[in-house]
């Protein structure tokens, strides 16, 4: 790891990128995209994020061990947000396997929070319409 | 790992002079230094799962409440979010140039580059005082103040949530900024001492890949939490 020189024009180069970066992101965002806004803006924030692991704090210079922890809390962090999205978008399936009736478990008046059963249930539907 | 000071002499029972900041279980400076990293990022693991936790409540309220995120996100202050984001990649590169100065040994050099770190975070915290003083005025500090009547009937109530999303991770990034603030005056002190040369600089390194975590974290806050919606403003 240690056969690296050290230099700052890496460094200059990538702060340039992450500003060029920052200001794409909020001009992107003033466009009505539907759906690309979120994608392009997680295109984006992931850019930067892999610019700064990398050159910032020097992965691309460090042993193999560290560059496997890294990519490992990539991974445990989609595990995390992946199998949670998947239990709630499931909730419903497993009410219907067990054959009792879908009930929203709100307080009954629109918009409460009680209930996230999932994007296609009643309640959220006025607040899914307006769409982003 | 922070500790640079050996309990033992300065001398190997080889007869070989020993490194001041080498520790006697480590063979050489290297391998201490791979150590420190290790630990650095598996330590960083635990904090990406901890945001990660809030960012996953994050994706579930807002797959519930898209149209109620985007009305919420209206209400944040764009300018001042997107002023803060450049103060923090500003401190991010002053920080690698903090640690550049000791790996070529430009010793004079190391606590100008901390100095200027921990100046561009304290402005990052007062842009951020400022954002939740607006907030407080609008009422829209999730509680018994919170202004409902500000939203379309159906949102009030997921709006006091995004805006509990916001203040939490907002808030805990904001307590990590103040936590990496701590450890770069500690920093200041240690260099001014002159504990630091191109030999040895494991402190800053590791306060360094602390310092770029939490400006990474900001890097997603600010898309996720400010630009919902932006083209409809």
């Amino acid at each position: 790891m240690s056969e690296h020189q050290p230099s700052i024009r890496p460094y200059i180069l990538v702060f340039l990128a992450l500003m060029v970066l920052t200001a794409a992101t909020v001009l992107v965002a003033k466009f009505d995209l539907g759906a690309a806004n979120d994608i392009v803006a997680l295109v984006i924030a992931v850019t930067k994020a892999t610019l700064v692991v990398l050159f910032f704090m020097h992965v691309k210079y460090s042993t193999r061990l560290t560059k496997l922890t890294v990519i490992g809390s990539v991974l445990w962090l989609a595990f995390l947000i992946g199998v949670t999205m998947m239990d709630y978008a499931s909730r419903r399936m497993s009410d219907e396997v067990r054959g009792a009736p879908y009930e929203a478990p709100g307080r009954g008046s629109a918009g409460q929070l009680g209930d996230v059963g999932g994007p296609t249930d009643p309640v959220s539907s006025p607040a899914a319409a307006d769409g982003e | 790992m922070f500790n640079p000071a050996p309990s033992s002499g300065n001398v190997s029972v080889a007869g070989q002079v020993h490194h001041p900041a080498l520790q006697h279980h480590f063979d050489t400076l290297e391998q201490q230094k791979e150590s420190s990293s290790l630990g650095m990022w598996m330590f960083l693991v635990t904090e990406v799962l901890f945001f990660g936790g809030l960012f996953a409540t994050y994706v579930l309220y807002r797959l519930r409440f898209p149209g109620v995120f985007a009305e919420a996100s209206h209400h944040l202050n764009v300018p001042m979010g997107a002023l803060n984001t450049a103060v923090l990649i500003c401190s991010s590169l002053t920080m690698a140039l903090a640690i550049y100065a000791a790996q070529v040994n430009k010793k004079k050099a190391i606590v100008p580059w901390l100095v200027a770190t921990i100046l561009l975070g304290a402005t990052f915290l007062v842009v951020k005082a400022f954002e939740y003083k607006e907030k407080f005025t609008h009422h829209l500090v999730p509680g018994p103040n919170f202004d409902l009547t500000q939203f379309s009937p159906d949102h009030a109530r997921p709006a006091e949530m995004f805006f509990s999303l916001y203040f939490v991770m907002t808030g805990v990034h904001a307590l990590h900024m103040i936590i990496g603030i701590g450890l770069l005056s500690w920093l200041v002190v240690q260099s001014r001492k002159g504990r630091f040369d191109s030999t040895y600089y494991n402190p800053l390194e590791m306060s360094g890949l602390y310092w770029h975590f939490v400006d990474i974290v900001w890097i997603f806050l600010f898309p996720l939490l400010y630009l919902l919606g932006y083209h409809a403003r």
